[in-house]
């Protein structure tokens, strides 16, 4: 095939994982035998009809999807747009983590694995990994960091009760980032026996486009039910929040080649995005590479990757996912940043006049209605990507009443 | 040398780490982590190290996220960047170590995003000017080194070293062998850096042989979970030689004296 025949696009990257300058996979050589296995059987596995069948049996019966599209009419009335939300609070588990983790499972199997390990932030991955662990019968084996543990206490405590062993990242920040390295380094330790279900679109390739595939069942729904309730597939904008940026993925993805759709990405501005304390890795990062990938990465003068900050657990990732710098940088995706302080702000709003208390990740992209500049005629869909009762105890703190 | 193709290009002049494997002995390689204890232990250390006879050295230059190292290497790299170790004071520390340490090969090992950020170039400038002979980056990719990186570590006669596992396929053990004019590294089975011990009998036996057995045109060091003689005397069966970091690392923490404990734990192992 020629260059004038490769068209490019954003959904799928290059055959080494490239998604323009960002992706590839940068692993030592004891993680190169399993991914190496992952990058050349995942479309394949992927693609078998009894996969499919097992996946989108699993997705309806057990996930309980297609998740609703609703639309939000007191949010419309407030921010004078026609506000639709992306249900994927109402998926079992809570949040959208739970697409992956039962296509991961079942790729794992096919693989010949009997291990999970699994890294989690705010703990709706590792619950979400968990979950399909206890479903299949498989050891599992979650990496969390300390700090997060004590401010998700009851994630762990769904996990431990879901049969999985919950083990605290100490080094470092003691958050999302050192989680994944212990889940990384258990790898190292167990190549043969072990599959890692990583739990965003991060990591070498193939896992951005694995996860983003995985995903990719919320804006393929999106678009029936943007049909069915406004005579057109395609909104205006799509909005979700960002850490790695797997449920971003998920919501992007089957809209990433329609230009006339905005997609706008919420990161955690944390204190503010020049306060030293922030997760906004689109406005703070430079090119690096994390966890295999070479993406935008907040970091030192000396490459050293330095410690993001947000209230949300979920969002604190010093990198974002290939695919998300690549929009970024195309300029395909506009990326904004929500204060800890605004984020609140949107989970008592969304609680009052819609009766559903978002997840702290999610209020971020529901905060960013109000930036948007959407007209009365505009359809802006938010990815309601989980809800707020793991976050309860950091709600009580912050007294948001 | 041949490269890939089979062509003889890039002929380049015999390095000390190539001369140290002419010796006929065991090679015993040691890994410290620059700026540990203190920040001024590196050069002291260094000629400690080789004072005491280690016939390879591998300074490490610290990273907050080394994802193939265990916590004794991990833990030593927050301190020494704690301590500001960086590129930069870690080439000024080593501008006149030729004059003390002529002979002994000298590596870097560390990961690939600091050296991305001070640039390759300018690296590999300052490495060969300070008389570092070869780089080790676990997480830099072979296709991207051959694409990337081949001909600028060459233009500085810099030798890369490259890692096998007990997982690695033989085509691909083939190909890091063209792609290396120094040693191959041999990580002893799975883990990171510092993990289990080194067993006389079993599945590592087995791996050593099977890499024995393809008669590679490099020497191999054995290393991960090399801890003191005997570990290094087993590891030496089927190597040239063995590494040992996370137990020296070990050593050093809290000591009084870190270069005399550094020349002592050399001592201990080779004597």
């Amino acid at each position: 095939m020629t260059a004038f025949h490769m068209k490019p696009t954003y959904q799928q990257p290059t055959e080494r994982g490239y998604y323009g300058q960002f992706g590839g996979a940068f692993i030592p050589e004891m993680l190169y035998p399993n991914v190496e296995e992952l990058r050349q059987q995942y479309l394949s596995i992927m693609a078998e009809p009894a996969f499919q069948q097992e996946y989108q049996q699993l997705l309806r019966d057990y996930v309980g999807r297609p998740t609703p599209l609703f639309e939000a009419k007191r949010l419309s009335a407030r921010y004078n747009t026609r506000v639709f939300l992306k249900r994927e609070d109402l998926c079992h588990t809570g949040a959208h983590k739970v697409n992956n983790t039962v296509g991961q499972i079942l790729l794992a199997r096919r693989l010949g694995k009997t291990r999970i390990i699994a890294e989690t932030g705010a703990g709706q991955h590792g619950v979400a990994t968990a979950t399909v662990c206890a479903l299949m019968g498989m050891e599992c084996i979650v990496y969390m960091g300390e700090v997060d543990m004590e401010r998700q206490k009851p994630n762990v405590y769904r996990m431990r009760l879901l049969g999985a062993e919950v083990r605290p990242a100490s080094s470092g920040s003691k958050t999302l980032k050192d989680a994944t390295n212990e889940a990384i380094r258990d790898w190292i330790s167990n190549p043969v026996d072990t599959h890692y279900i990583i739990g965003s679109v991060v990591g070498p390739h193939p896992y951005p486009d694995l996860v983003a595939r995985l995903q990719a069942v919320i804006s393929e729904e999106m678009r029936k039910q943007l049909l069915e309730k406004t005579g057109s597939e395609l909104p205006q904008y799509v909005v979700a929040c960002v850490g790695g940026g797997s449920n971003a993925a998920g919501a992007f993805y089957h809209f990433l080649e329609d230009a006339e759709v905005k997609l706008v990405a919420v990161e955690a501005a944390g204190h503010g995005v020049n306060s030293g304390h922030s997760a906004a890795t689109s406005v703070l990062g430079k090119p690096g590479i994390i966890h295999g990938a070479r993406t935008l990465l907040m970091q030192d003068e000396d490459g050293q990757i330095t410690e993001p900050y947000s209230l949300s657990a979920g969002l604190d990732y010093p990198g974002i996912g290939p695919l998300h710098a690549f929009l970024a940088d195309a300029g395909r995706a506009q990326f904004i940043s929500v204060t800890d302080d605004d984020a609140l702000k949107a989970v008592v709003e969304c609680s009052r006049l819609e009766g559903i208390i978002p997840a702290l990740e999610t209020a971020h992209a529901l905060y960013a209605l109000g930036q948007l500049g959407a007209g009365p005629d505009d359809v802006v869909v938010v990815n309601l990507s989980g809800r707020g009762d793991k976050d309860l105890e950091t709600y009580i703190q912050q007294d948001l009443m | 040398m041949r490269d890939i193709l089979g062509m003889t290009a890039h002929i380049q002049p015999m390095n000390r780490i190539q001369q140290a494997f002419q010796q006929d002995k065991k090679l015993l390689n040691i890994y410290f982590t620059a700026g540990y204890p203190r920040l001024d232990d590196t050069v002291p250390i260094l000629r400690a190290l080789a004072e005491a006879g280690a016939d390879l050295i591998e300074i490490g230059m610290p990273f907050s996220d080394p994802l193939a190292d265990g916590p004794v290497i991990q833990a030593s790299s927050t301190v020494a960047l704690h301590n500001g170790m960086n590129m930069r004071v870690l080439f000024g520390q080593l501008t006149d170590i030729r004059a003390t340490v002529p002979d002994t090969p000298i590596l870097l090992m560390g990961y690939l995003n600091p050296v991305m950020q001070f640039g390759v170039e300018n690296f590999c400038r300052e490495a060969a000017a300070a008389g570092v002979d070869g780089v080790i980056l676990p997480d830099l990719p072979l296709d991207d080194y051959v694409a990337e990186y081949q001909d600028i570590f060459r233009r500085h006669n810099l030798r890369p070293v490259f890692l096998i596992t007990p997982q690695t396929a033989p085509e691909r053990i083939r190909r890091i062998d063209e792609l290396t004019e120094s040693f191959l590294y041999l990580v002893s089975g799975p883990g990171t850096t510092g993990s289990g011990a080194v067993q006389a009998e079993g599945v590592q036996d087995a791996y050593f042989q099977r890499i024995e057995a393809m008669k590679l045109r490099n020497p191999r060091l054995v290393g991960f979970g090399i801890s003191d003689k005997k570990s290094f005397d087993n590891a030496c069966q089927y190597a040239e030689g063995a590494i040992i970091g996370s137990a020296l690392i070990r050593t050093l923490e809290g000591a009084e004296d870190a270069p005399a404990a550094a020349a002592s734990f050399v001592s201990s192992v080779i004597k």
